[in-house]
């Protein structure tokens, strides 16, 4: 049958095209469309929240400098992955991230749950420079984040009207106030209760790079590294209840 | 009812062809269009420039400023005369000889990317400056795979489909100057994908990193392509569709697809050059690699089976093996690739039933893949004594020992147990290189190879001894490559999950890393005999362009002490 009538396709160029692209629609509606119901493929759970202005821009310095390229942020539910990075990942933690950075190597080490884990202090001088504490790492240097002003600060908000259009959701408080926010989260002088008011009184204010002079990229990426997977409180969820299961 | 709404479907298929060949009566809308497309182009671009609210836009700006400039100029000097009227009589092989060109220079610029970037892992200090970003591995990585898959690629795929659909279809290429509009709007692209890589201007996401603008810019050059291709089609004089036809329209059609979809997002400015991804997270995760690894599907093997179906029974001078095994794989291949991309992310969040189907898809791509390579490897039935003789070929046949090689191993590492270990090491690293050097790349200079004496009229290559020596370092290369990779992998993973007597991790990280520096050398040196391979590629086909002639090879290859197997 296939072979007697497949004349028809070959002669005609406009059904050689609609088979191709009915034949190449198939795999990937099955697959990506029912992900999209969205209470069965990502879990409940209590803390994730869109990032701060400042986490936004570090994210954005970590996507610039292709930091995915030899880091992932998606630990497996293998036995040494969990002792040596932490909880499994779960979807609802990277359900903000526009775009996911789940990588694809580890060059370096996972950084799913990177935050909180070394001081500020030691991330600068990592960054700066790698070899200086870590004499076998082969990452390249980013002293350059040093001093350097972060460049969307006064477009910040622009950014945040992005998100919420891709469906984070941001409050209009939060496009407002994005400016201010940006700065209040690096300077432990500023007012900051507007911030932890939108975005919770676990938000890390302080002056992450020690240079109070002024707000850098490195206070953004460091901002941005220290919070990478501490929003979920751990001892609160039950990964063996059906409702996690998937 | 079915019955009629099917005779409407066929009858409006069949007729729709013979309507859309009256492409006379369209007054020069390839003229048309290009002048439109540079005058919003450089509208746009005038306020990209003067409103940039970066340094990548406004760099960007002033490219797509240029190009429209170089368009209207190009106009100018061209308008009057018959420089754009197109000789129906002839084939357009213009395009196809600056493409074969292009191609060569996009490959020598990647591989050489890629052995600086090699070279960064194990010596790190290599090009890394205290107060600057842009030559560190991370933005010099996305500029490598992109130069060698869309820049190197791309253009092979371009060039030689131009060149494949116009002889299959014995018509010349549709659309007057749209072929050219399509070579340099894809050069334009690759130009502003690349620049935008080291400034820092990236997407974020694998293999998709060019940004909103230029997946826009992308996307108009795309769907030119695609017409041109189609529109030659529609032109042809012979009944049938040839295999090598199928396999390009499958290409250019499903990465039309992949590109829109996985690129939907929403920019932050129209005047600046970040942007946000409609997807995020999971849904984000299995978009991109639904995209990913259909970009190795359909770009890097779609494509690519279709140069193998031309030129190599153009090599050997024999059908191809079998008409059947091509329609069924042909079709198994498509519609079974398109699955396979969950089995980049076992074991993550994405839902265990998407990673078993991925899985499972996989493993039955195994089939259609090697239905390609046998098809290719039988059409030598009866001719493999002209392996001893034509270096060329012994090109063609030897990428598709690593196409059957690369593709075995895929399923084998796309098993859960198996990528549990595999996932994230250098392990993929050496597997996509298998691919990408052993079969994207030799399967590319035998076609440079074989078009080069074609194009420029000359009687054959420059040397064959070059041919060889080019095959051998190439050869030799892969070997080094994937096998410190296979080492560096495979202990790497390994020494992740040992544990100690006491039920410790034996390993911390950064010791694994240590131990990578050997394998990492061994690689580095393997993609330098490549590049080396290419560079003598190139040589060689310079000097035929030239017209010369090794002194020490005669112009007959014939040696009489060899006599065919017949």
């Amino acid at each position: 049958m296939l072979f007697k009538n497949h004349g028809i396709i070959e002669r005609n160029s406009m059904i050689l095209l609609v088979g191709i692209l009915l034949v190449v629609s198939i795999g990937g509606i099955v697959q990506i469309a029912p992900l999209f119901r969205v209470e069965q493929t990502i879990e409940k759970v209590e803390g994730v929240r869109p990032y701060t202005p400042l986490e936004l821009a570090g994210r954005g310095i970590y996507i610039r400098e292709g930091c995915y390229s030899c880091h992932s942020q998606m630990i497996r539910p293998l036995r040494d992955e969990i002792e040596r990075y932490g909880h499994y990942s779960l979807a609802a933690e990277s359900m903000y991230d526009h775009p996911f950075q789940w990588g694809s190597k580890r060059t370096g080490p996972d950084l799913a749950r990177v935050g909180a884990r070394y001081s500020d202090a030691w991330h600068v001088q990592h960054l700066i420079n790698p070899r200086s504490v870590v004499p076998e790492s082969i990452m390249p240097p980013y002293a350059f984040l040093e001093g350097r002003e972060i460049g969307i600060k006064d477009v910040v908000d622009k950014h945040i009207v992005a998100q919420v259009r891709v469906g984070v959701p941001y409050t209009q408080a939060d496009i407002d106030n994005a400016k201010t926010d940006l700065m209040a989260q690096a300077d432990p002088n500023a007012d900051s209760e507007g911030l932890q008011a939108r975005y919770g009184g676990k938000v890390n204010v302080r002056d992450f790079d020690g240079d109070p002079s002024k707000v850098t990229e490195m206070d953004a990426l460091v901002a941005y590294l220290q919070v990478l997977g501490t929003m979920v409180d751990f001892k609160t969820y039950e990964p063996t209840k059906a409702e996690n299961l998937r | 009812m079915v019955r009629i709404i099917r005779a409407g479907f066929w009858g409006a298929c069949l007729t729709m062809e013979p309507n859309l060949l009256k492409s006379k009566a369209l007054p020069r809308f390839d003229i048309f269009f290009t002048c439109g497309l540079a005058f919003l182009v450089a509208l746009w671009a005038v306020f990209a420039v003067s409103r940039a609210e970066d340094i990548g836009m406004a760099v960007h700006g002033w490219m797509f400023l240029g190009a429209a400039i170089l368009t209207a100029l190009g106009f100018v000097f061209t308008a009057h005369g018959t420089a754009l009227q197109s000789d129906q009589s002839s084939y357009s092989d213009g395009v196809i000889r600056f493409g074969v060109i292009a191609s060569t220079f996009w490959g020598i610029v990647g591989m050489l990317v890629g052995v600086v970037i090699a070279s960064q892992l194990a010596f790190p200090d290599l090009l890394s400056f205290k107060d600057y970003g842009f030559l560190n591995f991370g933005r010099l990585r996305p500029l490598h795979t992109s130069a060698v898959i869309f820049a190197f690629g791309g253009n092979v795929l371009i060039a030689t489909s131009f060149y494949v659909v116009q002889r299959t279809c014995r018509a010349r290429l549709f659309g007057g100057m749209l072929p050219w509009f399509v070579f340099w709007g894809y050069q334009l692209f690759i130009v502003l994908a690349a620049t935008g890589y080291l400034m820092g201007v990236t997407s974020g996401q694998e293999y998709a990193e060019p940004t909103w603008h230029v997946d826009l810019w992308l996307t108009v050059v795309w769907v030119a392509y695609l017409l041109v291709f189609l529109g030659t089609l529609w032109k042809r004089k012979e009944p049938h569709i040839y295999v090598a036809n199928w396999f390009y329209l499958a290409f250019i059609v499903t990465i039309a697809m992949l590109h829109v979809v996985n690129n939907l997002a929403v920019p932050t400015s129209p005047y600046a050059s970040s942007s946000y991804p409609l997807f995020g997270g999971v849904q984000n995760a299995l978009t991109q690699w639904w995209y990913g690894h259909n970009a190795v599907g359909f770009f890097l093997t779609a494509g690519f089976l279709a140069i193998m179906y031309y030129f190599i029974p153009k090599q050997v001078n024999r059908p191809v093996y079998s008409y059947q095994l091509s329609i069924v794989h042909f079709w198994a291949l498509i519609f079974i690739y398109i699955w396979a991309g969950p089995h980049h992310l076992h074991y993550t969040a994405l839902p265990q039933w998407a990673q078993t189907l991925g899985m499972t898809f996989s493993i039955i791509l195994w089939m259609p893949s090697w239905g390609g390579m046998i098809n290719g490897l039988m059409t030598l039935s009866g001719a493999w004594d002209k392996l001893r003789t034509d270096p060329v070929l012994r090109m063609f046949v030897a990428s598709l020992a690593f196409y059957g090689m690369s593709t075995f191993e895929g399923p084998v590492m796309s098993v859960r147990a198996v990528n549990s270990l595999s996932h994230y090491t250098d392990w993929t690293i050496g597997h996509v290189h298998s691919g990408a050097l052993g079969w994207v790349g030799l399967v590319s200079f035998g076609a440079l190879y074989a078009l080069t004496p074609w194009l420029w009229k000359r009687e054959r290559l420059y040397s064959l001894k070059l041919v060889e020596m080019h095959f051998w370092l190439s050869t030799i290369g892969i070997l080094f490559y994937i096998s410190s990779m296979w080492v560096s992998g495979i202990q790497q993973g390994l020494m992740w999950r040992s544990y100690n007597e006491f039920g410790f991790l034996t390993y911390s990280f950064v010791e694994t890393v240590k131990a990578m520096h050997l394998p990492y050398i061994v690689r580095a040196i393997g993609g330098l005999l490549y590049l080396l391979g290419t560079c003598i590629m190139a040589y060689n086909l310079w000097r035929t362009i030239q017209g010369a002639v090794a002194k020490k090879e005669p112009l007959s290859i014939t040696n009489p002490n060899l006599v065919p197997a017949e």
